[in-house]
């Protein structure tokens, strides 16, 4: 079937693939406006950085920007073990571990209730069902402001105000919404036929949940980990509402380290610690790569 | 007018080669249906004319016009797409005039060639309305008109009714053969649905893999395809196979399971064979004749009726033939049941056959 | 159970209704009834304890005359609407850019992502260091010889809320880029062939045909920022702690302040309120535009 033309592209004619030049004019705009933002977003994490590792009399000699002369890790050891909070002088490594303690089984409990909860509103949904759900959403729009005090009186009558336990379930909460709407969109998007072939079978609730539903659902377990870790590992808020000192979360502890008026202000030791309590969800962010994105995605777009 | 031709092109996607050495001569005025399987690479050689795609090697004329490494604008076509790419903001009316406004055509320009679009089509009633407004079979006669206000040459056509329902799309298939015979302009149209290419085309490109397997009229295509992917792809139901070899001193026969058919008034192929060779022999399931008109057949065998499809105007029987699963087409009217034997036969000289190995017709 | 008969409608898929039990309680127990136990004691001049004696609408008489309320509302007015814009705008040119194709697509949005990570507390943080003056960017510019330079946002009053946007938006804008970069690579291949065998330019096409096409995109986007907005508080705390003086305070800052320092529940009460009607403001258009409105098209 091959035609006998000779190759019309040895005279000089165009032939084969439109030639373009790396450098051109469109692609040195485009890249170059990418990386002076790129550069932009990573400012504050460099900055960060090299403030960490300076000495105390570098900082206040030279500019922020000014890579380290002498590089210590003095500042990164005090932020951890050393520096103070009010009475407590034990450094973040407290905060760190209040923030491990809370974040697990908050992790924990607030999936394994919004998966099933989300199961329940896809496959099984019952008279109401939708009316509870239409609240929650709604729910995730109301200013949590408006519901901190009542669920002060709450968590009191039960005895576990101002305990890790009541911000484990402060956090199961208020992490319901968004949870179960991610749940829900994704059990709704398996085969009905699936479902229903179990049940045919004679499978029940709780066996199709976890035999058949779970499985399938590894993905979007992940992403509602990485939301919550990140979440949770970065609240404020309930942190301060909800615990005592002794029981701050890593950000409340990391605040008042910094912003205490007591003492000289010891940039070094600040900015270490800022990249600490940066860590977790930083190092959830990089492994995570694309998974992030569409947790973020799912819980915003899909309404 | 103008006249499309595509050479030695090549595209490759990294390390796949999507098309390869593809040689096509459109003539101006024709209409030429790409045909194939999905993958195939029809739509991917459509987009390569269009200039939407950039290719490895090779070049494109459209016109006379080597349009190789042209922008698609440049090129004097129309395209027509399968989700219809209508603007779905914008009126009718701004769909059909929003490209002719970028190109700086004058006002009453625009509107003359809307106005004349709108008439072949017969969508002067909707220009007002929006996209969403429109049923299916209405959205595509917009896209079709995007492309014949821009007044081109050449129109693309990317598997245009696809997304219609079986009624729908059989009504805009005439209408875009009667749009074609007005127009008189080339176009090459993709399509999964030999129906849809047998109607339509001057000629039909059947696409396997990347590569042309055959380029013909209809006719020759169903009547005497040059291998057995065309032969066992053109034509529903499916052309009956049967693996065999080739007999007599001539290599002029041919046997399966000891039945021996012999090929005379064949037009056998310049291909050089020799008997004994492996070989298959296609019969189509509407060559087949049953019953008293079966007797005059050179080919005849009794066959047991194993199941029965009613399809309406026709019932496609099937049974079995020296070993084989055997289907042919009766009558729709025909009363048969299961076990019923039937007389049937065929004439070899109007059947297919092609090599064992190479599957290229003999 | 010899008989088969209707079975009785509360016990039918008993499990799913105890799987949701803990939906149900914190639909109606925390969201309803905290919401309409906070609006109710607003009314109430409740201050170390809520107690019920009720002032009508004296708390927000007293609100809307309390000068550090007008500020913060002030603020989130300005901030919300720059935040809104820039957010927007900057979203869409990064997802358009990053749109384009490009080599390392996956490096940058990690880069332009990795913010939206951090908590609202280091975003704070590192913000307040680069803005402080002695050593900040006002120093280094100084530093390269412009003596007279000033850039000291959260030391001015008059600025310091833009201090706090320049902060917000490096921290949120990657994540609008993301809901951006899904709607572009949502829309139909086709739109883009059509445009360019019409010849429209790359702009064009942006601008008539793909923003017009993403407005549903806009909106759920202009949704979450206005929710968020509104709830701006810990990026307050860590980088100004509302100062200098009161000059950057905001509601969600005044109700905690109020709440749980001040020892006036009922000024809190009244304060998260206004929040709440604020909230709703925006939203009931939005949820009547996007469950109402849905059935003309």
């Amino acid at each position: 079937m091959a035609d006998a033309t000779l190759n019309v592209g040895q005279l000089g004619e165009p032939s084969g693939t439109k030639p373009k030049r790396t450098f051109s004019r469109r692609n040195i705009i485009l890249y170059g406006t990418l990386i002076v933002i790129a550069m932009y977003y990573l400012l504050p994490l460099y900055v960060m950085v090299v403030t960490s590792l300076k000495g105390m009399p570098e900082i206040r000699l030279g500019n922020i920007f000014a890579p380290p002369v002498e590089i210590t890790f003095e500042p990164w050891a005090k932020a951890w073990a050393t520096a103070c909070t009010g009475l407590n002088c034990d450094g973040l490594s407290r905060g760190f571990w209040n923030s491990v303690q809370i974040t697990i089984p908050s992790v924990i409990i607030s999936i394994a209730i919004a998966s099933v909860n989300g199961y329940a509103l896809a496959n099984w949904r019952f008279k109401g069902a939708d009316v509870f759900f239409t609240i929650l959403i709604f729910g995730a729009f109301i200013p949590y402001q408006v519901m901190l005090y009542p669920m002060v009186i709450l968590l009191r009558e039960m005895g576990i105000y101002g305990t890790l336990t009541g911000l484990v379930i402060v956090h199961t909460i208020f992490g319901m919404p968004i949870l179960t709407l991610l749940f829900r969109n994704y059990f709704t998007s398996i085969p009905e036929e699936l479902f229903k072939a179990a049940r045919v079978d004679g499978a029940g609730f709780w066996s199709i949940y976890l035999k058949i539903m779970l499985p399938m659902s590894l993905p979007i377990f992940v992403v509602a980990m990485i939301l919550q870790i990140t979440g949770i590992w970065n609240d404020f808020l309930f942190g301060v509402v909800y615990t005592k000192p002794d029981i701050y979360p890593m950000t409340v502890q990391l605040n008042n380290i910094v912003n205490s008026v007591q003492g000289v202000k010891e940039y070094n030791v600040n900015m270490a610690a800022t990249i600490l309590t940066g860590l977790v969800p930083l190092t959830v962010y990089f492994i995570s790569g694309k998974l992030f994105v569409r947790g973020i995605a799912a819980g915003a777009v899909k309404g | 007018m103008a006249n499309v031709s595509v050479k030695n092109l090549v595209l490759n996607f990294g390390s796949v080669e999507v098309l390869r050495d593809l040689n096509i001569e459109i003539p101006s005025g024709e209409f030429l249906v790409l045909l194939g399987a999905s993958g195939c690479g029809k739509s991917t050689l459509l987009n390569c004319i269009a200039g939407l795609l950039d290719i490895t090697e090779g070049q494109i004329f459209i016109g006379d016009k080597n349009v190789t490494w042209s922008e698609p604008k440049d090129r004097d076509i129309g395209m027509v797409f399968q989700s219809y790419a209508l603007y779905p903001q914008m009126t009718v009316e701004g769909n059909l005039s929003f490209g002719l406004k970028n190109a700086g055509l004058g006002k009453q320009d625009i509107e003359q060639r809307i106005a004349r679009a709108a008439e072949i089509l017969q969508i002067e009633p909707l220009l007002k309305r929006k996209p969403s407004a429109l049923s299916g079979g209405q959205r595509q006669r917009v896209a079709i008109g995007r492309a014949l206000v821009r007044d081109v040459d050449v129109f693309l056509f990317d598997e245009p009714l696809s997304n219609l329902d079986a009624k729908l799309r059989a009504d805009l298939r005439v209408e875009i053969k009667r749009l074609h015979q007005t127009l008189k302009n080339t176009m090459i149209y993709v399509t999964h649905d030999q129906i849809e290419a047998m109607t339509l085309a001057d000629r039909i490109a059947i696409m396997k893999q990347g590569i042309v397997q055959q380029l013909d009229t209809p006719y020759a295509i169903y009547n005497s395809p040059v291998n057995k992917y065309v032969a066992g792809f053109i034509g529903s139901p499916e052309m009956n196979f049967f693996d065999g070899k080739l007999a007599g001193a001539k290599a002029d026969g041919f046997e399966v399971e000891g039945k021996k058919i012999s090929l005379k008034g064949y037009d056998f192929a310049d291909a050089p064979r020799q008997a004994g060779q492996g070989a298959c022999l296609g019969v189509r399931p509407e060559q087949v004749v049953v019953g008293s008109a079966a007797k005059a057949m050179p080919v005849k065998a009794k066959a047991t009726v194993e199941l029965v499809e009613p399809m309406g105007a026709d019932t496609l029987v099937w049974s079995n033939f020296a070993g084989k699963p055997f289907r042919f087409l009766m009558e729709g009217t025909a009363q048969i049941g299961i076990g019923d034997k039937l007389d049937i036969g065929f004439d070899p000289a109007k059947a297919n056959l092609f090599d064992a190995e190479t599957e290229l017709r003999l | 159970m010899a008989t088969i008969g209707k079975p009785n409608s509360l016990f039918r898929n008993m499990s799913a209704k105890i799987a949701a039990i803990p939906m149900i309680f914190t639909a109606l127990v925390v969201f309803v009834g905290g919401t309409l136990w906070t609006v109710t004691y607003s009314f109430t001049n409740s201050k170390l304890l809520p107690r019920e004696k009720w002032v009508g609408f004296d708390q927000y008489e007293r609100l809307w005359g309390t000068n550090r309320w007008n500020v913060a509302i002030e603020n989130i007015l300005i901030y919300g609407f720059f935040s809104l814009i820039f957010s927007l705008v900057i979203g869409f040119v990064l997802a358009a850019l990053l749109d384009q194709k490009i080599r390392f697509e996956d490096a940058f949005r990690t880069i332009l992502l990795y913010p939206f990570a951090l908590s609202f507390i280091v975003t704070g943080l590192v913000w307040q260091w680069i803005l402080n003056p002695e050593f900040g960017i006002q120093s280094m510019v100084r530093g390269l010889g412009w003596e007279s330079f000033t850039f000291d946002p959260l030391y001015n009053p008059e600025i310091v809320v833009y201090g706090l946007l320049i902060a917000g938006l490096w921290q949120g804008t990657g994540f609008v880029m993301c809901l951006m970069l899904a709607g572009l690579r949502g829309i139909d291949e086709d739109i883009w062939k059509a445009a360019r065998v019409d010849g429209i330019p790359m702009w064009k096409t942006y601008l008539f045909i793909i923003i017009p096409m993403m407005r549903p995109v806009f909106i759920t986007t202009l949704v979450i920022i206005a929710a968020g907005i509104v709830k701006l508080y810990d990026l307050v705390v860590a980088q100004t702690s509302g100062g200098p003086g009161i000059a950057s305070e905001v509601p969600a800052k005044y109700v905690y302040d109020y709440m749980f320092q001040g020892q006036n529940l009922g000024q809190g009460f009244a304060a998260s309120t206004m929040m709440l009607v604020s909230v709703l403001i925006v939203l009931i258009p939005w949820a009547y535009l996007e469950f109402g409105g849905r059935k003309n098209g």
